[in-house]
Order: C-alpha cells, then structure tokens, then sequence
C-alpha cells in the first residue's frame, strides 16, 4: 500500500514483519511499556576476564541470539573485528546484528560473518562502502532494518530490538565495570549511544585496554550494569577515532551555502537569546557555527544549548560564553572529545535522552533550530540521506529523522553534485519525511516549505537570500545536468526504512546491474 | 579527419573527463563513468555527435568521466581530437561555432 509520503509498502511486509506504514511525523501521547532485562547476579569479584573466547563462554551466547556493539571509536574500532572474528570462529549461527551504526572498519568482517551464516539479521543506522554494496546487491537474504538513533533508543526500550550480550570497547574500566571515555589512550568523549545497550541488554561485557582502581569516576557506564570486563591489547586507534584539528571550509560554494544559513537562521524568528540549535558535522554545517558566532556576538544573543555530534567549533563558543550547555551524544573530533573531561557544561547524553521519541521527552522536543544535510532532496521537500546516486546504500539516518522535529529545520546542500542533482521530483529513498524540513538552502538561493507562510514572510525581503519554490530549484538543478535515466531495481526488498516511531516510511530493493 | 596518433585531453579530477583517442576501426567507444547508469547514453551521444561533425569514422575513444557536464565533455573531446588530427592549429570554426 501506499503510505503518506507516496511510497509503495509491499503488504507482505507489512504483515510477515507487523509493521504499520508511516502516516505523520506527530508523535502524539502514547503508552508505551519498557521492557526488562535479565540479571545475573554478581558480587563484582568475579568480572575480569582474560579472554575473549572465554568471556563469550560465560555470556552464555547461543544460536538465534542478538548482540550490539558501538560506534563511538568510528574508524579507529579494534573491537568490533576483534570480537565478531572469534564468535565466527566459534561457529555460531543465525545471530542478529544490532550495533548503532556500522563503520567502514567493520565492513570486511561483517561480509565474512554473513557469508559463514553467523550473521543473518542487521539492525542499524546505516551503512557504506563495501558493506552497503554487498547488501545492495542482495547479499543478506533478510532486508536489514535502519533505524535514528532516537528509534533504536525507543526499539530497544520496547523490546523492538532484544540485545542478548552487548560487547562494548571503553577506553577504560575498573575491574567491576565503572567506564568512561573520557580518559585512556582511546577517547572518545561521550558514550552516548552505548548508553542504551547498558542499560538494556541482558550481558553487558566491556572490552578495555585499561583497567584502573576501584572506583573508577566519572562512571559513565556504571558496575550495576556490567557483567564482565576483559583486557585486551588496543581497542582502537586513537588518529582514526575522531578527525583531528577541524579545519574550516574554503570551498566557495560551501561558505556561500553556510554564510546564507547563517542569514535564514538570523533572520528567523527563534533568534534570540536563549535560543538553541544542532550544527553536526560537514563543511558548511561548520562553516555556519562561524558565521554565527559573529551574528551573536553583534547582536548580543546566547544560546541555551547546543545538541548532537559535537565538535570543535561548537566547544569553543561554549569557552567563549556564547553557549551555555551543550548536550553531547557522540563527539565528531578529537576536541570535542578531548573537552567533555573539562568542560562541566558538556553534559553526556544517551539517545533516548538525545532524540527518543517514546520517552517521556527528548532533547529534540526542546531544539530550535537544527542544520541537516542531504544526499538528495524532492520538491515535497523528502530527504533522502540513505541511497547514493546510483541507488546502492552508502549513508546512514543517524539522528536526521530526529533532529529534523526541531522548530526550525534547515537543509543545506549544493544544487548539484558533479553531474548528480540534489534536488529532484522523488527522492530514491524517503528517509525524513518533508513535513518536518522547513528551509532548503543551496548556494544559489532559497526553497522555504510553503506550509510555513511565517517562514515565508521572515524571508521575503532578506539581502543575499534570493527565495525560490522548491520546483524551480529542481528545474535549476535539471538544466545544468540533463534528464537522468531512472535507478533500475529488481522487487527483492534489501533495506527497510522505519520511521523514528517505527513505522515503515520506505523500502529500499536490490539494484540491477 | 583520420586519427594520427594518439592523444589525450582532459584530467580524473572530479566533475572533468579524460579522454584517450587512438587508431582504430570504425567508432569504438569505451566509456567508464562514474555515472554510468543515470547519463551513460547521453555522455555516448555527446561523443558519437561530436565525432561524426568531425567526420571522423575510424577512432577508438577511452573516456574516464568523473561526473563531467555535457559542456565540459564537449570541450575535453574537442581539444583530444584536435590534438590525435595534429590540427590544434586549425580549429574547425563550423564546429565550434
């Protein structure tokens, strides 16, 4: 059937999987039931482990099972290959994947696990590169199921998603389980979405390479949680971790796309002081934290907070006085990272408390404005973050859907990409739904969604922000590019869409070659 | 117009297209792109448009696009096929104009 944004949802799914097809980004008052986990009591004194074979022994894992890992150590991941080598080894069969995200680091492995039949089912954020190749050409028979942070919080609360043993590198514990990432030579600031898996799954093993006295503080993850502790060598590369220095942009196109963000924004009616907004990361997302710090400066305006994938440039305007708190589920570079141990203010979030939308509030309810990218977006203003050109996964939602309910959302994109336009008729895979994008900028103007008519007004008559309909960027976009042949797929579903509520918002099939 | 020698136009960086013409028979074209399936048929009609105004029936064309606009495809095969006639030197005006 169709759902409300025009995709056609095979019924099958809908029935075989009992999902309902997504109807509106209003998340309403539910009830909702947390589910609960299992727990093997323990004194603590018998927690350490030596090794890794012989702590998958203890967890007791088991044919069918599920088990979670973290992103956090992004490229630099040791743990994930290292612990998924020797389950493979083991010969377990039928196990579901549900990490928060997949990194390039762990694609090799992962193919392997599926090809061995010990990784049959794949819940997560996202995936790319050789990974989201071998999926789009149909590697894994069952469709891997994609999730927002803020959905996996929420599917893992519900029980949507049942972690059995959850295996998560920390860049230190003590011999009891109290972990933070904030010290060690593998930092990565906040644990934020390790968080949920903590807190939910049935066995919680931490993997560190240091192992400090008892009690170890700040505990990010606490001994309550944690089932066992094994020592190993590395767990990750601390240069590949996060970026290092963030460098701004000196992409013309890019600073003419922030320096016009920096305009919507300002010119918007939510600037003002106390206001609140998530940059992420990306050249002109940086580039924006830059020319707004002048426009605060100048207008002697503070922000309350500022939330999500924090970097550099966002801790620095926390030192400079012109943001107040930040709210950091995950940390982009080697600053920020470095900063949460200081800085007081840079508070750790998990991603229910991040973007959860059945909980009972989320950070995101509290965002003004919110600066989003996309691979491509349609003239009904859907984004898609999810499919490359060419329709072969290579993205992930991370908190898009999420961030996206802030009150103000921007996308900033360039019009077009090489020969590839960003704004077209349909989106290939509707991953955020247009009801919730506000502002499309793009570096020769403008596209506002026409529901927001005070939007509309606000912007009429700003210098350097020439406003367009959405339709006649496309044709903007289409000019310079040509009419590209429609993506050929074949009807085998290899990806699922969820919306952040867990409804299905779009169904992604296996490309013909 | 006969193909003398083999030449070569254009770079791999992103958004241009390198293209190599040598001696062949008849119009052989070897196109790897990086997008092949949205705009391969209309990057191969830009080629076999341009090479026929040319007059040119014997050619083997290797084009490595990185994403290139039919404008710059144009200009990249224009100055490779001047170059492999040896007639920088001669533009043809009835071509370019």
């Amino acid at each position: 059937m169709l759902n409300k944004v025009n995709r056609e949802i095979p019924d099958d799914i809908l029935k075989e999987k009992n999902y309902k097809p997504f109807e509106t980004t209003e998340i309403g008052n539910p009830e909702t039931t947390y589910v609960a986990h299992q727990v093997r009591v323990s004194q603590g004194d018998d927690k350490l482990v030596d090794s890794i074979p012989e702590v998958i022994e203890k967890t007791g894992l088991k044919n069918g099972m599920t088990i979670s890992f973290h992103h956090h150590f992004r490229e630099g991941d040791f743990v994930f290959n290292m612990v998924m080598q020797e389950i493979i080894n083991e010969g377990f069969q039928d196990l579901t994947l549900a990490p928060s995200s997949l990194t390039n680091v762990m694609n090799d492995m992962v193919i392997k696990a599926i090809k061995a039949g010990t990784i049959t089912h794949i819940t997560s954020s996202g995936m790319r590169g050789s990974l989201g190749d071998f999926i789009s050409h149909g590697g894994l028979k069952d469709p891997v199921v994609l999730r927002s942070h803020g959905n996996r919080a929420r599917s893992i609360e519900n029980g949507d998603i049942k972690i059995d043993v959850a295996f998560l590198g920390v860049p230190n514990s003590d011999p009891v389980g109290n972990a933070n990432a904030i010290h060690g030579d593998a930092v990565f600031g906040s644990m934020g979405y390790s968080l949920m898996d903590a807190k939910y799954a049935d066995k919680v093993v931490l993997l560190t390479d240091t192992i400090m006295p008892y009690p170890n503080t700040p505990a990010s993850i606490e001994q309550t949680q944690v089932d066992y502790v094994v020592k190993v060598a590395k767990v990750g590369d601390p240069d590949k971790i996060g970026s290092g220095a963030t460098r701004f942009t000196k992409d013309p196109k890019e600073l003419k796309i922030a320096e016009m963000v920096n305009q919507v924004i300002t010119h918007s009616q939510y600037f003002k002081d106390g206001f609140s907004f998530q940059t992420g990361s990306g050249g002109a997302a940086l580039a924006v934290s830059r020319y707004l710090r002048k426009s605060m400066i100048e207008k002697n305006i503070k922000a309350s907070f500022a939330l999500g994938g924090i970097t550099k440039p966002t801790v620095d305007l926390l030192e400079e006085g012109l943001v107040n708190k930040i709210l950091d589920v995950q940390d982009f570079d080697k600053g920020a990272a470095a900063s949460m141990a200081n800085n007081e203010n840079q508070q750790e979030i998990d991603s229910s408390w991040y973007a959860d939308p059945y909980n009972k509030g989320a950070a995101v309810n509290q965002l003004d404005v919110c600066i989003l990218s996309a691979l491509e977006i349609d003239t009904k203003f859907n984004v898609n973050v999810m499919t490359g050109s060419d329709g072969v996964l290579r993205g992930a939602i991370g908190g898009h859907q999420d961030a996206a309910n802030a009150k103000l959302t921007i996308i900033s994109a360039p019009l077009v990409r090489g020969r590839i336009a960003t704004v077209v008729n349909d989106v290939t895979t509707v991953v955020t739904p247009g009801d919730s994008i506000d502002v499309l900028v793009t570096e020769i103007g403008v596209a506002i969604n026409p529901k927001r008519k005070d939007l509309i007004e606000a912007l009429k008559n700003v210098p350097g922000v020439p406003v367009y309909t959405i339709e006649e960027l496309q044709k903007r976009a289409e000019a310079i590019v040509g009419k590209p042949e429609p993506l050929e797929f074949t009807d085998r579903p290899v990806a699922l869409i969820e919306y952040r509520d867990g409804s299905l918002i779009d169904t992604v099939y296996q490309v013909k070659d | 117009m006969e193909i003398k020698h083999t030449a070569l136009a254009g770079t791999l960086e992103s958004s241009d297209i390198q293209f190599t013409l040598s001696k062949g028979t008849g119009v052989e074209i070897n196109l790897d792109s990086q997008v092949e399936k949205q705009f391969g048929k209309q990057i191969k009609k830009v080629i076999t448009d341009l090479l026929s105004e040319y007059g040119i029936e014997n050619v083997n064309v290797r084009a490595v696009d990185k994403g290139a606009l039919d404008c710059t495809i144009k200009a990249r095969l224009i100055a490779a096929i001047q170059r492999a006639t040896d007639t920088q030197n001669q533009p043809n005006w009835e071509v370019l104009g």
